[in-house]
């Protein structure tokens, strides 16, 4: 029913925009990553694999890149364990009070993400809050010094963060769930035990996979709470990005690992989408 | 507790998942709770008890000069961010939901990645581009990565909503003798209200709060986070509690707002399609 | 296929003229060379199945579809090259598609709004539309606190409004319930006649094409099986498909030889050339006898009933006869039980027909089905 005309003018201009200011820098990514940086400072725009082969000599990148993603799978898991229980309770126990809940997770998002990582800090310090109280409460002598500028800091954090996230997609999906499904496996005899683990489960799957997928995702590209929280142990992937791209003046090499990031980010979405796929029964 | 459903043989279940949800709940609002508390404290941030409770913080904070310029600076952005995006992202969602195309799957992929992307690969993405062209780095700059990124929300909501959007109605007004133009703003956008409004009130959000992009993007002038984020290399105060704390406040009267107007927008939807 | 079959249809020059129309999505062939002129004035209604691409056409004659093949002609004007929106074509459709945030009012001004029409024209053509339909109370209500049958009005009033040269409507009275549907069936007519607009009206339903239309174009997997007034196409039924779509009907497969048509038990003559022969014979036209004395021209056969279905005012009486032969009859109800009966039938009555227009695809059930199963 839509003109051809129609068409165009919808798709034309956005089409344009994305072309211009998501596929065009993408594409100057990939060619920095073969590019180099002369003793002057200088880009050189001769092509060779040189920033990759250093990224897999120079042990510093790839383990930082495999603490990142450690610390990453962590969060993942800590968000889940969060999230998941949530919102299995909202959809299944909460009653009337469900939309009221639902808006009680979601408003931490509305608080800066900056804001509640610098509320962290001053949590976990040795002079803060965390410390000053269990002092005065006499459990401890000395302040904690592994509670902040450690991985342990970055992980709270970022899992802080990305609960929310774990929980929303998860909520949606248990949500979806026709409650008759429950009420047959309970009439067949299952108990309640049961029909969660056989039923509520697996038909939550997709919404699982794409909370992981935001957790992980979203946590191993961030760079802000390693710098506030994490002290040297905690430096993250990431951070060693924001240095090249800064005072080390080595943007090829800096994006050759933000190539990297992109690539493992998208097959990572591929794989999420393909779970959510073979798991959605709609 | 009274609030649990009381049937017996899901008491013990629910009992551990109500003490988990407390507990998740405690978790997400600790900071929070932490941060407006601690606004108020005279010694500053931690310290335990907090004492001496004063408005000192907030006294200073309306006479910080370059807070409220990185206040103005970031509301600009916002503003700006949520035009680019929803003159980008509707017509996004529009071509998805109706045109075929070549590299369709393609399009969308990319439409929607910085969704989930992290910001440091569209703004360090962005700024090679940006240094490519020899633009200047400035709050216009900030504004495109803003507006970039966030045309996938809008994408997405718009997507939804037309997903629910009855073809007939577009049809009927065809039929009446309406052309695309004045259907697509009598009918499509008045029955997209919700979602474009949605859009835009999260576009708006995102960006004001948004500072993995700007990073890599600022140039002379500060918006609010890289303001916060400046101050806070150099040592915690409780002014930013303090700005922080009405920040959260206003937010908090949008969600009211927004969820009171969905609400009523969708009782009339509902009534509709009785 | 014959077009003029309609008295009044065939005299007036056409107003739409549907020329070999077709349309397929893909590989999947929906409409296959429609050819179907519509005169000025005219109730025409397409009839067919669920599948048949009767909505299809419509859409193609509204707009939203492009034809894949064919032409649209409404007088001297192209009509299949113009959006919707330049047709002076109207639809009613079938979930009425009232605009939620507009008033009942400002659906039905919609269209002259956007024509730009002056709004004291407006004003009036929209309360005469409203008074029509009946429903000027309801002008300020918004379309969800009105009734379903109350919307189908509107629905007509919006389109109406605008004048249209022809209005196509999509089963709108498929949502209604059974009392209401035959309500609206009679006001749908009766505003028909007073508007004086040609109808083109869809519809799944035999008897409401039956009660309604001036003449029915039976639609059939993409292909027109008959066009013809209701009269005629249930008295003389051009294919098996039409005599089992429209009534009851007794198909009996026959073999001609000599002049005889012969079905066992039955035969009479007929001048017709040999070879296999298909004949529709309604169970109305079948009686009950007792006369020993044969009139000339009847038929006659013995059977025993093995199947009654009281229908209040007659009875369909299922009879087998000898050699397999199953015979529906259709009888004064309140006969009481009945056993062996002697059945008589004028060989007039028994209408020759094709086994059907459209070309058999395998996979598809024979399409002569057993016809007394359906009682």
């Amino acid at each position: 029913m839509f003109s051809r005309a129609y068409k165009a003018a919808v798709t034309l201009p956005p089409l344009v925009w994305v072309t211009v200011f998501l596929l065009v820098p993408y594409g100057l990514m990939f060619c920095y990553s073969f590019w180099s940086v002369s003793e002057s400072q200088t880009i050189v725009h001769s092509w060779n694999l040189a920033n990759y082969r250093q990224l897999l000599k120079v042990d510093v990148y790839w383990q930082t890149l495999l603490r990142s993603m450690w610390i990453a799978a962590r969060v993942t898991i800590f968000s889940l364990l969060m999230g998941y229980p949530l919102a299995y309770f909202l959809s299944f126990y909460a009653g009337r009070r469900k939309d009221l809940l639902y808006q009680l997770v979601i408003i931490p998002l509305w608080v800066s993400y900056l804001v509640r990582a610098y509320a962290w800090k001053t949590i976990l310090g040795s002079d803060g809050v965390l410390n000053t109280l269990l002092q005065y409460v006499h459990l401890t002598r000395h302040p904690l010094e592994f509670l902040l500028y450690s991985p342990f800091a970055v992980v709270l954090t970022l899992t802080h963060i990305y609960t929310p996230f774990a929980f929303l997609p998860i909520y949606a999906a248990l949500e979806h769930i026709p409650r008759n499904l429950v009420e047959a496996s309970h009439d067949l005899g299952a108990t309640p035990g049961q029909t969660f683990w056989k039923v509520i489960f697996p038909l939550s799957i997709p919404g699982v996979a794409a909370g992981a997928t935001f957790a992980f995702v979203l946590s191993l590209g961030d760079f802000l709470a390693p710098l506030l929280l994490g002290g040297p142990s905690g430096i993250m992937i990431s951070n060693v990005v924001v240095s090249l791209f800064g005072a080390a003046y080595n943007w090829p090499l800096g994006a050759a690992i933000s190539l990297c990031m992109l690539v493992l980010v998208v097959s990572l979405l591929f794989f999420s989408e393909r779970l959510e796929k073979k798991w959605s029964f709609s | 507790m009274e609030l649990l459903v009381s049937d017996a043989n899901f008491a013990s279940g629910s009992r551990w998942l109500l003490f988990h949800a407390v507990a998740v709940f405690a978790f997400l609002y600790l900071p929070i709770a932490v941060l407006i508390l601690y606004s108020f404290n005279r010694e500053g941030v931690g310290g335990f008890p907090p004492r001496h409770l004063t408005l000192d913080w907030y006294r200073t904070l309306f006479a910080d000069g370059p807070i409220w310029d990185s206040v103005l600076n970031s509301l600009q952005v916002a503003f700006a961010a949520m035009v680019i995006s929803l003159t980008f992202g509707v017509p996004a969602a529009l071509a998805l939901d109706r045109a075929q195309f070549p590299g369709k799957a393609v399009f969308r992929r990319l439409v929607l990645l910085p969704l989930i992307l992290p910001g440091i690969i569209t703004g360090l993405s962005l700024l090679m581009l940006f240094n490519g062209m020899g633009t200047k780095l400035s709050l216009m700059t900030i504004v495109l990565g803003h507006g970039t990124a966030l045309i996938s929300v809008a994408t997405t909501e718009v997507f939804a909503g037309l997903q629910k959007l009855d073809r007939a109605q577009e049809e009927a007004s065809l039929d009446l003798g309406a052309n695309y133009w004045q259907t697509f703003w009598r009918i499509t956008v008045p029955n997209l209200k919700l979602p474009i409004i949605g859009a835009a009130l999260l576009i708006f959000t995102l960006s004001m709060d948004e500072i993995a992009v700007s990073f890599f993007l600022i140039g002379r002038d500060n918006t609010l986070p890289l303001e916060i984020w400046g101050r806070l290399r150099r040592g915690i105060t409780p002014e930013i509690n303090a700005v922080s704390t009405i920040i959260f406040g206003f937010s908090l009267v949008a969600i009211v707002l927004w969820y009171r107007l969905r609400v009523r927008g969708e009782g009339a939807i509902e009534g509709g399609s009785k | 296929m014959t077009m003029t079959s309609a008295a009044d249809a065939g005299s007036r020059a056409p107003l739409l003229s549907i020329r070999k129309v077709a349309k397929h999505f893909g590989r999947n062939v929906v409409l296959r060379d429609i050819s179907l002129d519509v005169a000025e004035g005219e109730f025409l209604t397409i009839l067919g199945e669920s599948g048949s691409g009767k909505t299809t056409l419509l859409r193609i004659i509204a707009g939203f579809e492009r034809a894949s093949a064919g032409e649209l002609w409404m007088g001297e004007e192209r009509l299949d090259r113009q959006p919707p929106y330049r047709r002076r074509v109207n639809t009613v459709f079938q979930n009425y598609a009232l605009f939620p945030h507009l008033t009942v009012e400002q659906n039905v001004a919609y269209g002259l709004r956007v024509a730009k029409r002056p709004e004291a024209e407006i004003a009036s053509r929209v309360e005469e539309a409203l008074d029509k339909v009946k429903m000027a109370a309801y002008a300020k209500s918004k379309p969800s606190r009105i009734s379903g049958g109350q919307q189908q009005r509107i629905a007509l009033a919006r389109a109406l409004v605008n004048r249209p040269r022809l209005l196509l409507l999509d089963e709108p009275l498929s949502a209604l319930d059974a009392n209401l549907r035959r309500q609206m069936q009679v006001e749908l007519k009766s505003l028909q006649r007073e508007v004086g607009i040609s109808f083109i009206f869809v519809t799944h339903d035999q008897e409401e094409a039956m009660v309604m239309s001036d003449r029915i174009a039976l639609l059939r997997s993409g292909e027109l099986e008959q066009v013809a007034t209701p009269r005629e196409i249930y008295g003389r039924p051009a294919t098996a498909y039409a005599a089992q779509f429209i009534g009851h009907t007794n198909l009996l497969k026959c073999e001609v030889r000599g002049g005889m048509v012969r079905c066992a038990p039955l035969s009479w003559s007929a001048a017709l050339p040999d070879g296999p022969a298909l004949f529709s014979l309604r169970p109305e036209n079948i009686r009950m006898t007792t006369a020993s004395t044969t009139i000339a021209g009847s038929v006659r056969v013995r059977g025993k009933v093995s199947h009654q279905a009281f229908h209040g005012a007659t009875e369909l009486i299922r009879v087998e006869c000898r050699d397999g032969l199953v015979l529906v009859v259709r009888t004064p109800g309140g006969g009481g039980a009945l056993d062996e009966v002697e059945l008589e039938f004028c060989s007039t009555d028994a209408v020759l027909v094709r086994e059907s227009l459209v070309r058999e695809s395998p996979g598809r059930e024979s399409l002569v089905r057993e016809s007394a199963e359906r009682i």
